[in-house]
């Protein structure tokens, strides 16, 4: 039995312990209470947005890109529906038995059936698996007529690129095709855009104008569980198409060039002497820009990589050619500027046979015979090289090439829009003791003379330098996107001291085309509607030597590598110009009897169209 | 001779039923209730395994207790050391032949159910160490040889479960047997030193943990360190319950439980869950639930005429209210993460068998509150 009085103590201690306990228990429920208000309460907006976060998730759709037009408004670059067919592996029953199906309705060969297989391994299974990306619609059909035995198998429609001129405009345009990683890497908006199997612009203009052209995406936005399965669709956002951008070119022209330099290499640039609009720019050979929308096959892709005539190069941009005598306009037009001739200053030309000798070297003409006493017409004319070697021995290669930059040589033409542009070189003193650290040698002015040499340029710049000197001199500014609103103070500023030597030089390159003698006579047009000025070239690719003189080869027995370039510049209509153009065919021989004659071509159709491009613009005025 | 048959009448059947604390018994009805509302959404809103199993669990542990109610007090007194060293034996039997699930061995399969001993031991320890108390005159409670002796029943099922290894449990076991210590008069300033003693040596008890358990406290002291692997429970914990805002989300539509962000939410983060759907209010109120459960256990215990009825029932009282708090705590990011159940509201039969025996004994001292032991 327990005494009373220890019992008493004990039962004291303990319920004074309790009291203590409990006060501390009201302390600690208050302590968690208010831990609750603070996160519930107080903090109930940041834990609401962190939860919406866990359980929305947004799907980024492909944006529908936006579409290239020319002048006349047709699609150069569009949309078009691609028969696309998805599976959602967890949605299908019997995977085995349906892609089984889906490989002998579609004929899949066993390299892409395993290809499909593995792609599948790697998703997770309520992702969707692309099986064919752009089915024909025999397929697309066959497989929507088995539907009923392929559960779980999706036909879809899908929007894609599409090239309807194939290989007319893709140097022009380049190509789209699926982003990678370097495209992310450098292009912000791609990155903000992108989407699995998005196509963005790998080249040329698609590239120049993604942000314009990749318009937006459309957004799905989804609940979804700690998984990342879509448990419920929230809302769609749909997003805009990108810009169509217009182009200055005409798409029957450029068709005409694309036909004119079929099996050859080289460039053709039309340009409007005005607006600087480019009317047609082609490079060949060319190549079907709609192979790399889906992933070009490698076999295709080193059949173009390996091609002598390097189509994946945009020539008429990245081609860096001597302009030969095709710069004998510049050449003449700075010697009468600085005054360095009059148009009546004569040289005998007594042709290869008896070279002209200076300082110990031998310059040639390229005529064996010789021109005789020629003056300056007369050697633009028949493009005598020894009235230009004493031009240019008398002018100097500095005042050549302040001229030349003038025109527009050895500097891009289109600034930023092509990230493939090359510049081209116009050389002089100061140029060479800085680049090579050696002194400008007279020998070398005398070949730049004749547009040999240091001195590299463009077909764009050759157009360009043309166009200038059809207008009367005066500067302009070329474009390929039709409403380019630049603003240039300096666009129109007279380029000449006196226009009078302007015409004279448009006289000189009139002769040449349309008079007996002329270097393009046999490519003149007499109708006077079409009658152009022109004056053709011929770079050589290597130096020519006696033994080749004594030759004297005919163009189809030299190894392609060896031959000349022949190249070919003009304007036209002579009475009233309004369009020049640059031609150039690698490897071609000489430029009267390749390049020209496809200018002849070229105005016929030219001229023909300015007619109707005219009717168009003034019929879009009155639509306003 | 009349007051004796009155004496026996009130110990009778029908006068234990009106003995019976009715406030105790709805309180414990509605937190079953709420806990079968929340297993229900647990389970997506249909009901499925865990509902169900939830439900018969109650239902019949609570009839258990019940039944529990009508033996008198001295039954469980005279228990005490026996029911201790059946349990001890239990975890024994668990190290050996254990189940083992997610690392541990927690499980000893009686053929129609599984059992967790250490859940029970919560329980039993109590009572163990309350007919210890209640036989001990208050000058020899101090004395070295009882403070050892109690000790010892503290430490050896507390590491019989650590080894399992299950260091919440094995806390908390350690936590009951000392709240015990401390109803029992044992001198606050062993409970002073041995605090500092632990805080001191807090550096050596971490260097000896398994490297999962640091991770934990390192995650409850930055839980953004790692916010998908150790810290996700936690984060996630707490965007669930911070999102529920004033009102909750609503019934059923708890998006994080719903969409499956919350980890086990059946068992230790179901408070989480609840208080997603039901926000501060529902919350609070339920902390209301536990905290009259609570007071009524002591008001028994105060009411109660034997010493042991009454250490019981203090004890009892306060081990639940501490296993509230730390589950809550740790669902709030205010404690580290420890396995530890919410009482009746956590998925788990042998935590829910625990705490109705416990109930149980409440209920009989109640009961019995005019019966003196010995």
């Amino acid at each position: 039995m327990i005494n009373i009085s220890d019992s008493a103590t004990k039962l004291n201690s303990l319920n004074r312990r309790m009291f203590i306990l409990a006060t501390a228990k009201i302390i600690i429920l208050g302590g968690i209470v208010s831990r609750l208000f603070f996160l519930q309460v107080k903090e109930n907006k940041k834990y609401l947005t962190l939860s919406d976060k866990n359980r929305i998730r947004e799907w980024k759709l492909p944006p529908i890109r936006g579409e290239f037009q020319d002048y006349f408004g047709n699609t150069i670059a569009g949309n078009f529906e691609a028969y696309q067919l998805h599976i959602i592996p967890e949605e299908v029953e019997d995977f085995r038995y349906v892609i089984y199906r889906v490989k002998e309705l579609l004929e899949l060969s066993e390299k892409q059936f395993k290809k499909i297989v593995k792609k599948k391994n790697e998703i997770k299974p309520w992702e969707t698996l692309i099986v064919a990306d752009n089915l024909s619609w025999e397929k697309f059909s066959k497989i929507n007529n088995h539907l009923y035995d392929l559960n779980g198998v999706k036909p879809v429609i899908s929007i894609s690129r599409d090239y309807p001129y194939k290989e007319n405009f893709t140097h022009v345009l380049g190509y789209v095709s699926q982003a990678n990683e370097n495209d992310l890497l450098t292009n912000e908006n791609i990155k903000e855009k992108f989407v699995p199997g998005l196509k963005v612009g790998k080249t040329g203009l698609e590239k120049s104008f993604e942000k314009k052209l990749i318009g937006s995406n459309s957004v799905e936005r989804y609940e979804v569980n700690a998984y990342g399965r879509r448990i419920s669709q929230l809302a769609f956002q749909k997003g805009d198409k990108g810009e169509t951008i217009k182009l200055t070119i005409d798409t029957k022209i450029q068709e005409l060039t694309n036909e004119l330099l079929k099996e050859k290499a080289g460039s053709i640039c039309v340009m409007d002497i005005y607006t600087g609009a480019i009317i047609a720019m082609h490079s060949s050979p060319s190549f079907d820009p709609n192979s790399f929308v889906f992933g070009i096959s490698q076999d295709e892709w080193q059949l173009i990589r390996n091609n002598p005539m390097k189509p994946l190069v945009n020539k008429s941009l990245s081609g860096n050619y001597s302009p030969g005598s095709t710069l004998k306009p510049i050449v003449a037009l700075s010697a009468l500027e600085n005054e360095i001739i009059s148009p009546d200053f004569t040289v005998q030309c007594k042709g290869h046979k008896n070279p002209l000798e200076l300082y110990g070297q031998t310059y040639h003409c390229w005529k064996k015979e010789g021109h005789g006493f020629v003056n300056l017409r007369e050697a633009m004319k028949q493009s005598c090289d020894t009235y230009f070697y004493e031009v240019a021995r008398r002018l100097g290669v500095d005042r050549l090439s302040v001229t030349a930059k003038k025109f527009g040589l050895g500097q891009k033409v289109f600034k930023d829009i092509f990230d493939n542009e090359k510049k081209g070189l116009v050389p002089n003193t100061e140029w060479k003791k800085n680049a090579l650290g050696r002194n400008w040698v007279l020998g070398e002015t005398i070949i730049t003379g004749i547009g040999q040499g240091f001195i590299q340029t463009t077909p764009i710049q050759l157009c360009l330098m043309t166009a200038q000197i059809a207008n009367g001199g005066y500067k302009i500014y070329p474009k390929i996107v039709a409403n380019d609103n630049n603003q240039y103070a300096d666009k129109f500023t007279p380029l000449y001291k006196k226009s009078r030597n302007i015409k004279i030089i448009q006289d000189a390159m009139f002769s040449s085309t349309n008079e007996v003698r002329g270097t393009s006579y046999r490519s003149r047009l007499d109708d006077p509607k079409y009658k152009f000025a022109g004056k053709t070239g011929t770079s050589q690719v290597k130096k020519i030597t006696e033994r080749d003189r004594e030759l004297d080869l005919k163009t189809f027995q030299i190894p392609y590598e060896e031959r000349d370039h022949a190249l070919f510049v003009a304007f036209g209509p002579y009475k009233n110009p309004r369009y020049a153009l640059s031609i150039i065919i690698e490897h071609g021989g000489s430029g009267g009897t390749v390049a020209a004659p496809l200018a002849k071509e070229l105005f016929k159709m030219i001229v023909d169209r300015h007619e109707i491009r005219k009717n168009y613009d003034n019929k879009k005025y009155l639509d306003i | 001779m009349y007051q004796y048959t009155r004496f026996n009448n009130k110990n009778g059947f029908f006068q234990k039923f009106g003995n019976l604390d009715y406030i105790l018994l709805s309180c414990l009805l509605i937190l079953g209730f709420i806990s079968l509302a929340t297993m229900y959404s647990t389970d997506g809103g249909e009901i499925l395994f865990h509902t169900r199993s939830h439900f018969i669990k109650f239902v019949v542990f609570f009839s258990m207790m019940l039944v529990i109610s009508f033996i008198n007090i001295k039954f469980w007194f005279s228990l005490g050391y026996l029911s201790y060293a059946v349990i001890l034996g239990m975890l024994i039997w668990t190290i050996n032949f254990g189940i083992t699930a997610s690392g541990s061995k927690r499980w000893i399969d009686l053929y129609f159910l599984n059992i967790q001993p250490s859940e029970l031991m919560k329980i039993f320890i109590i009572l163990c160490l309350a007919k210890y108390f209640h036989r001990m005159k208050s000058q020899h409670v101090n004395s070295f040889y009882s403070i050892c002796f109690s000790l010892i029943i503290i430490f050896v099922p507390m590491s019989l479960v650590i080894i399992q290894p299950d260091l919440g449990t094995s806390l908390l076991i350690a936590i009951s047997g000392i709240v015990v210590l401390w109803f029992a008069g044992l001198n606050h300033k062993y409970f002073f030193y041995s605090c500092l003693l632990s805080i001191i040596s807090l550096p050596i008890i971490i260097s000896f943990l398994k490297p999962y358990q640091k991770l934990r406290v390192l995650t409850f002291l930055n839980p953004d360190r790692d916010p998908l692997g150790a810290g996700y429970q936690i984060i996630q914990s707490k965007i669930a319950v911070g999102s529920g805002g004033f009102t909750g989300k609503g019934f059923l539509k708890g998006t994080q439980s719903y969409l499956e962000f919350l980890p086990e939410k059946h068992t230790d983060f179901i408070f989480t869950l609840f208080s997603e759907e039901f926000g501060f209010i529902g919350s609070v109120l339920l902390l209301l639930i536990y905290s009259i459960i609570i007071y009524r256990v002591i008001r028994i215990g105060a009411l109660s005429r034997s010493y042991f009825a009454k250490l019981f029932c203090y004890s009892f009282g306060t081990s639940i209210f501490i296993y509230v708090v730390i589950n809550m705590s740790m669902v709030l990011g205010l404690l580290p993460i420890v396995g530890s159940p919410l009482p009746i509201m956590s998925y788990g039969g042998s935590s829910m068998l625990a705490t109705m025996i416990g109930f149980g004994i409440v209920m009989s001292a109640k009961t019995h509150s005019q019966q003196s032991i010995a």
